[in-house]
């Protein structure tokens, strides 16, 4: 998927240099680190917001030159827009495809517009909040949110669900519930997924592989397996807590490097 | 409530304006029913044209200004090389009464609905550039990251985002510049012109001492100022509900 990346924010110093990494279909991958180490910015080249310097980023086995239809992004906040309602945000990827018409570049060729205000209607039923539909953004909870932006996303039809820190921001229980929800969605529509997180337990549920990120510069991916992901609320098994005590182990070296 | 409070207004006013009447007791001071009576005898005649062309001059600058300073000001705000380029010059300029500029516009641009358009539209241009500008740049990046992620490319930006948000920002300043936009109306009316507010109340009455009749055009560029003001508030309503929502 990636092949010796490299990529830095002119003038600062190189965050990526000849970093290579392959991410399988329909794996759900958690990506961690401390803050500042390019966690969010692997995202943002993975969606193609961010072009990189050198080498080549292959998605679906094409190189990527803008954002991908397919590709959905989830951020921590802000990203309804406030003077919309949650049924025109949760519509507005549609929308937004409508007004360019299929045309491969901003739209899949392949998209059938024409049941697509059953297509929200079906996803915020999913997502527990067609009761908000005609609520704005500053009317309901971070979770609410949280659960509208992910039905805009879902609604798109993405085979690759981009999350950054997409939690952070909520209570513990409605955390778990969203974690829950992201798990069950995962399985649901096949999609491969990509989690950033700096948090350790998270990382453990929502990844079944982990990517490592230390200091930056980022010249290879360290990558831990963690096959026994535990289902929210049963963290306390054995292999959870030595994946637990490995990821910890690697995270404090770098943290020793930062500082 | 709304209702409530607008009639309560006038009717304040209006015997705030009795008491005063009685008090200066002269003929420059009318009584307010005496103009009522006035105004509703001319407003169909005369008094009601130079209502129009005025309202006309108005309108036709706020839609100017408009038309003229929201792309320019949307330009500057998701641009910060150009912003940092014309920045000073909208600094220096902004704070510049352009009423000043008045006599320049007369000579160059005649005396006619040019002239009088003209110098509003520059007063609201620059009242609604900054606002728009200031409210594009302060969109949040993780806003305008998360539309272009499903798929927004320039275009799609602009009709889903960049637009949506200056609406807000143009009514705003509308509303705060409504009132000055009227008062460089007056002014500008009230030199080498034969229609409008501005002339009807400086020449055709005051200077024939005809107070209760300059009275009227008072009262109609007062209303003038209203009927804008309503205006302006019920397009809020209708284009930011969420506004209300909050």
């Amino acid at each position: 998927m990636l092949q010796g990346l490299t990529f830095a924010y002119p003038p600062g110093p190189v965050i990526f240099e000849g970093f290579s990494w392959q991410v399988a279909l329909g794996e759900a991958w958690a990506i961690i680190g401390p803050s500042g180490c390019g966690k969010s910015t692997l995202l943002t080249l993975i969606a193609g917001l961010r072009r990189p310097i050198d080498g080549t980023l292959l998605v679906d086995g094409r190189a990527l030159q803008r954002p991908r239809p397919r590709t959905g992004l989830i951020l921590q906040d802000y990203g309804l827009l406030p003077w919309a309602t949650v049924w025109d945000n949760v519509a507005l990827g549609l929308k937004i495809r409508r007004f360019y018409g299929p045309d491969g570049k901003h739209a899949p060729v392949d998209e059938d517009p024409r049941f697509w205000k059953a297509q929200i209607d079906e996803w915020l039923q999913r997502l527990d909040i067609a009761h908000l539909a005609q609520q704005y953004p500053s009317q309901i909870s971070g979770g609410q949110r949280q659960r509208a932006a992910i039905a805009r996303t879902l609604a798109l039809a993405p085979d690759l669900l981009l999350m950054d820190e997409p939690f952070g921001a909520l209570d513990a229980m409605t955390r778990e519930d969203l974690q829950t929800l992201t798990l069950e969605l995962q399985a649901e529509q096949r999609l491969t997924t990509l989690v950033v997180t700096h948090n350790i337990e998270e990382a453990l549920i929502v990844g079944r592989k982990i990517l490592v990120l230390g200091r930056p510069p980022h010249r290879k991916a360290v990558i831990v397996g963690n096959p026994a992901r535990p289902q929210p609320g049963r963290r306390l098994d054995e292999t959870f807590l030595a994946c637990r005590d490995q990821l910890r182990e690697l995270l404090g070296e770098s943290m020793d490097a930062l500082a | 409530m709304r209702w409530r409070s607008i009639v309560l207004g006038l009717l304040a006013t209006l015997i705030v304006w009795q008491l005063l009447a009685w008090v200066i007791n002269r003929p420059v001071f009318p009584l307010p029913f005496k103009v009522l009576v006035i105004f509703v005898r001319d407003i169909g005649r005369d008094l009601g044209r130079h209502l129009l062309v005025s309202a006309w001059r108005v309108v036709g600058a706020i839609l100017l200004s408009v038309v003229a300073a929201v792309p320019l000001g949307l330009g500057l705000g998701q641009t910060p090389l150009l912003n940092r380029l014309f920045a000073p010059l909208v600094y220096i300029l902004y704070p510049v009464p352009k009423i000043i500029f008045l006599p320049v516009i007369l000579i160059l641009l005649g005396s006619g609905d040019v002239s009088k358009i003209f110098i509003i539209t520059i007063i609201l241009f620059f009242q609604i550039l900054v606002v728009v500008r200031d409210a594009a740049a302060e969109l949040r990046p993780e806003l305008l990251l998360s539309v272009r992620s499903i798929g927004a490319g320039r275009r799609a930006l602009y009709r889903f985002v960049y637009l949506p948000a200056a609406i807000p920002a143009v009514l705003t300043a509308l509303r705060v510049s409504v009132g000055t936009a009227i008062a460089v109306l007056f002014i500008a009316e009230s030199f080498a012109t034969t229609s409008g507010l501005g002339y009807y109340i400086m020449t055709e009455t005051w200077s024939t001492l005809k107070y209760p009749e300059m009275y009227s055009g008072v009262l109609a560029m007062s209303l003038l100022g209203l009927l804008l003001y309503w205006a302006i508030d019920l397009l809020d309503r209708r284009l930011c509900p969420w506004r209300e929502a909050i």
